[in-house]
């Protein structure tokens, strides 16, 4: 086979060692890179051969797992996901993702992030509680329906929108584009109930509206996610509502289930784990 | 849990130009809010420039003769400028937030289309009106005039 190609780069990594830094400080390491390698390989040989006290964070390596996001080349993105020799054929500049703190390198911290996902309540609310607690069927949904929604599902919660947004930058109760796109995918859910509730937290100030549709959401999103439409629809849904205009969209009914079908047993959820 | 130091990352006011992949739209948001406080900054000078006539005739026109000065020429245009585009960008704003000009949630195929292609045609449209009406305006305050 062919040798390939072996390319100098240079890498300028933002660290940050909470125990001797103050502040982040840059450091250069210079690689050998092939094609092929992505941005996290290319750490991953940095930390194996030339410095083992180099802290980031992965797990996937393949764009599903939305832990490796990281400010490349002054660009969010996900590091598992972008080819070096792709970006750049002398220099690279890699950083933690921003808009969170820093706990160490390149490993950001995404409580807040998570904490905000979790006060939208991304699960299906129903007003008839005894049916969600006790469903007797099952709630029917058409393809349309899905598909009012589908494309905000893919969301993998990587937190690059949320580094991209400029009003994220400055208001730091802004949910962002990943609380704000999930609020609405719940929403807009037609076996939920819950849009009330949500309400509270994307409606008020330093809510929703805190968007001016700078985009950027849509175009760092690694996944297709495109926040930004959520969001705007989030609005235009918020105004209807406050206006009495449109229609009401009902709450999914259950169907019952044929008289001689069987119920599987209860698969028990496991307890509660993010944020307490 | 060990509490450690963290550093803050955030950007503040310079993540209003950095931080994102530079998408056209991301300028006439920068400018749409540095606009916008201009426009506030404006209003409160204005008001103060006016209230200057309960201290009589004599301290206004001291007053209008500052404000005769060529600076503020290119200072009314500069608050033309904004108020212009504040309001042109704003009414594209609004119609995008009622929903128009998004589209429909769509499959997600690489390479990724989002919202921000459907509205093109409409920020252009809106870009070159709000080009005319701004060159419209400078003419007036510096040829007409
Ligand atoms: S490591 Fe899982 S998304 Fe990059």
């Amino acid at each position: 086979m062919e040798q390939m190609k072996k390319v100098p780069i240079t890498f300028y990594i933002r660290r940050f060692d909470p125990v001797t830094d103050e502040e982040p400080r840059i450091q250069k390491y210079v690689l050998q890179v092939e094609k092929g390698m992505t941005v996290l390989d290319c750490i991953h040989v940095i930390k194996e051969e030339q410095d083992p006290s180099l802290a980031f964070r992965f797990s996937c390596r393949m764009g599903v797992c939305g832990s490796c996001a990281m400010l490349i080349n002054g660009k969010p993105t996900l590091a598992c996901n972008t080819q070096t020799l792709d970006l750049t054929d002398s220099v690279l500049t890699v950083g933690a993702l921003p808009n969170f703190n820093i706990i160490r390198d390149l490993v950001p911290d995404l409580v807040p992030m998570f904490g905000v996902h979790q006060r939208v309540q991304p699960y299906i609310i129903r007003k008839d509680t005894q049916e969600m607690e006790k469903p007797s069927g099952e709630y029917f949904q058409s393809p349309h329906q899905l598909e009012e929604f589908l494309q905000f599902t893919y969301c993998i919660k990587c937190g690059v929108c949320m580094a991209a947004c400029p009003t994220m930058a400055t208001d730091r109760q802004y949910p962002g584009p990943m609380a704000l796109t999930q609020a609405y995918r719940y929403n807009t859910d037609s076996r939920d109930d819950g849009g009330g509730e949500r309400k509270d937290l994307v409606a008020k100030s330093h809510g929703v509206f805190g968007c001016h549709y700078a985009g950027e959401c849509s175009n760092a999103c690694p996944k297709g996610v495109d926040p930004a439409r959520a969001i705007q629809l989030l609005k235009r849904d918020l105004v209807r509502d406050y206006l009495h205009l449109g229609k009401d969209h009902a709450c999914a009914k259950t169907h019952p289930l044929p008289p001689n079908a069987e119920r599987k047993p209860k698969i028990e959820a496991p307890p509660f784990t993010a944020g307490t | 849990m060990r509490e450690t130091k963290q550093f803050d990352n955030h950007f503040g006011i310079i993540g209003w130009l950095g931080g994102g992949r530079w998408g056209i739209e991301r300028y006439l948001y920068i400018i749409h809010r540095v606009a916008g406080l201009g426009i506030l900054l404006f209003f409160m000078m204005h008001i103060f420039e006016s209230s200057v006539r309960i201290f009589g005739p004599e301290s206004w026109n001291a007053a209008m003769n500052v404000l005769k000065h060529p600076v503020f020429k290119l200072g009314e245009f500069v608050v033309y400028f904004g108020f212009a585009f504040h309001a042109l960008n704003g009414l594209r704003l609004i119609l995008i937030e009622l929903g128009f000009a998004v589209g429909k949630a769509e499959e997600p195929v690489y390479p990724y289309r989002s919202s921000l292609n459907v509205q093109r045609p409409l920020m252009i449209v809106v870009m070159v009106i709000a080009a005319v009406v701004i060159l419209a305006g400078g003419m007036n305050i510096f040829v007409l005039h």
